[in-house]
């Protein structure tokens, strides 16, 4: 059981017109891992999000979760099959109030039957979720729509979520927190990719890590190990 | 005092028109608002909701309002179709293709209506529709008064519709963020075939309401097009109450326009209005 894959990325080319993002992009994830995609801007990161969540489709490579092809399939199906993004700058419905954000969050009909327990545990993660759940979204401090953000990712009742650029913004005692989140999401048995600019902080982070550079992975592997590749060191450490 | 008697009716009118107004232009509110597609053929859909109660009327003998009983699902159903089958394609090859492919269905439509009603002017004449009740210095027709309040229940219905229901959170979702409601596992092309299905029921409501309280022929679509385009300026696409306080603005500028100036240039006033709104507030008094 451990060693059976969730997300298993292969090959992939992906275009933005006639633009190529990704290059041959493969990545793997098993099931209860957190894995980070680290890279600077304009690296891919965000475009390889996308395309496992059928926002963009790859030109060549599959996509498989849980063993099924998914490279082709709509957004919406995705979402069905339990994976669920987070996207970057946040992005809640801003005319919607808070709770209406964590409701369309459990649209697919999966996780309506769900959604009372579901919303109990955005709840629970995230406290002040409740206490401002008839505000509009657009009134939030940007701490609280990331909180948002994340807590309507797992309204869908994903085993995989992926989050874009958490911490971007945020100021550190905010971001240690989202992290310390981070990994009760873990706990309760969900798995998690999330993408980073922050090396040091992915490094520590995750279990696994992915390093791009212009649409490729050019490092990848346990983070211990990629904390003492000299190549890692030189670039973004400095040293 | 005499003044003010004097007005009274006017201002009246002008009111209960505007909720009239404001139900022909709610539909093309929503589907701008949702789909950010501007429905060239909303007036000729409203005006196939006209003909459709002059079926029911004088083919089965079905009182027009009554009639609408079968005439939303009829034109929620053909909306669907319309927006699924060919807005929808359009509208993933541009903006545009969407604009001329609605004009095309209008001119469609305009020239059916003309085969099969000939273009003389058709009116719904019930017996309610020729009543007319007085308070005080008033003196309304009272189809005013019911268009005024089935304007009113309609927007009561939509605005709860979109509030309490998955479909109109959906609804409002994909109007803020397409892309982020993609990631919510909405299925954005269902949900923009399901707004137009809406547009096209309470086009019906509104072609059966016009119908009683105005004559129409095929090519009265055009004309209450424009009035919805201006009422939509006023209140804002895409916003309920915006367009609620939009007809009524458009139905007071014409009323007392035509007190004022006469009744040539009652069509004027209003106009001149929209154009001041659209110079100082572009975004309308109720837009974001």
């Amino acid at each position: 059981m451990p060693e059976e894959t969730l997300l298993k990325v292969s090959h992939i080319d992906v275009f933005h017109g006639s633009f190529q993002a990704l290059w041959d992009v493969s990545l793997e994830i098993k099931p209860g891992e957190i894995v980070a995609i680290i890279g600077a801007n304009g690296s891919g990161k965000s475009t390889l999000l996308d395309a496992i969540s059928g926002l963009v489709h790859p030109a060549k490579g599959s996509i498989e979760f849980e063993g099924k092809n998914i490279s082709a399939l709509e957004p919406f199906r995705i979402v069905d099959l339990g994976i669920s993004q987070v996207p970057e700058g946040r992005m809640v419905f801003p005319d919607l109030t808070v709770l209406e954000n964590l409701v369309i969050g459990s649209y697919n009909h999966k996780a309506r039957s769900k959604r009372e327990q579901n919303l109990q545990r955005a709840y629970q993660l995230f406290p002040v979720l409740k206490e401002r759940k008839n505000q509009l979204a657009k009134t939030l401090s940007g701490g609280e729509q990331q909180m948002l953000a994340l807590g309507r990712g797992l309204m869908s009742d994903p085993k995989l979520i992926l989050i874009d650029e958490m911490s971007l913004g945020l100021a550190p005692i905010l971001v240690n927190e989202m992290y310390r989140i981070l990994r009760e999401i873990r706990d309760r048995g969900i798995t998690i990719l999330f993408v980073e600019q922050n090396v040091r902080r992915s490094l520590t982070e995750a279990d696994r890590a992915y390093i791009m550079e212009v649409g490729r992975v050019v490092l990848s592997g346990d983070v211990a190990k990629l904390r003492e590749e000299e190549k890692v060191k030189k670039a973004y450490f400095g040293t | 005092m005499t003044l003010l008697n004097e007005l009274a009716t006017p201002v009246v009118m002008g009111i209960l028109l505007g909720g009239l107004y404001a139900v022909i232009a709610l539909g093309l509110s929503l589907v701008f608002g949702v789909i950010k597609e501007i429905n060239i053929a909303h007036g000729d859909l409203v005006i196939l909701g006209s003909y459709f109660g002059y079926v029911a009327m004088t083919v089965f003998g079905i009182d027009p309002i009554l009639s609408l009983i079968i005439g939303m699902p009829i034109l929620f159903g053909i909306g669907f179709v319309i927006q699924k089958y060919l807005l929808n394609r359009a509208f993933k090859i541009s903006m545009d293709a969407t604009l001329i492919i609605a004009f095309g269905l209008s001119l469609i439509l305009q020239n059916t209506y003309q085969l099969i009603w000939t273009p003389m002017a058709r009116g719904l004449t019930t017996s309610y529709a020729l009543e007319s009740f007085s308070a005080g210095p008033v003196h309304v027709p009272l189809i005013y008064l019911l268009d005024f309040v089935a304007a009113v229940l309609v927007m009561l219905f939509i605005h709860q519709f979109l509030k309490r229901t998955y479909l109109g959170r959906a609804i409002r979702a994909a109007a803020q963020d397409r892309k982020t409601a993609h990631l919510m596992g909405i299925n954005t092309d269902r949900v923009y075939a399901y707004t137009f299905a809406i547009s096209m029921a309470l086009a019906a409501v509104a072609g059966v309401f016009l119908g009683l309280t105005f004559s129409f022929t095929p090519i009265s679509g055009m004309s209450f097009l424009i009035i919805a385009l201006g009422v939509v300026v006023l209140g804002g696409m895409g916003s309920i109450v915006g367009t609620f306080v939009g007809g009524i603005a458009f139905g007071l500028a014409q009323t007392l326009g035509g007190y004022f100036f006469g009744v040539a240039a009652q069509m004027l006033v209003a106009y001149v209005m929209v154009l001041v709104v659209l110079a100082v507030i572009p975004r309308g008094i109720f837009g974001r």
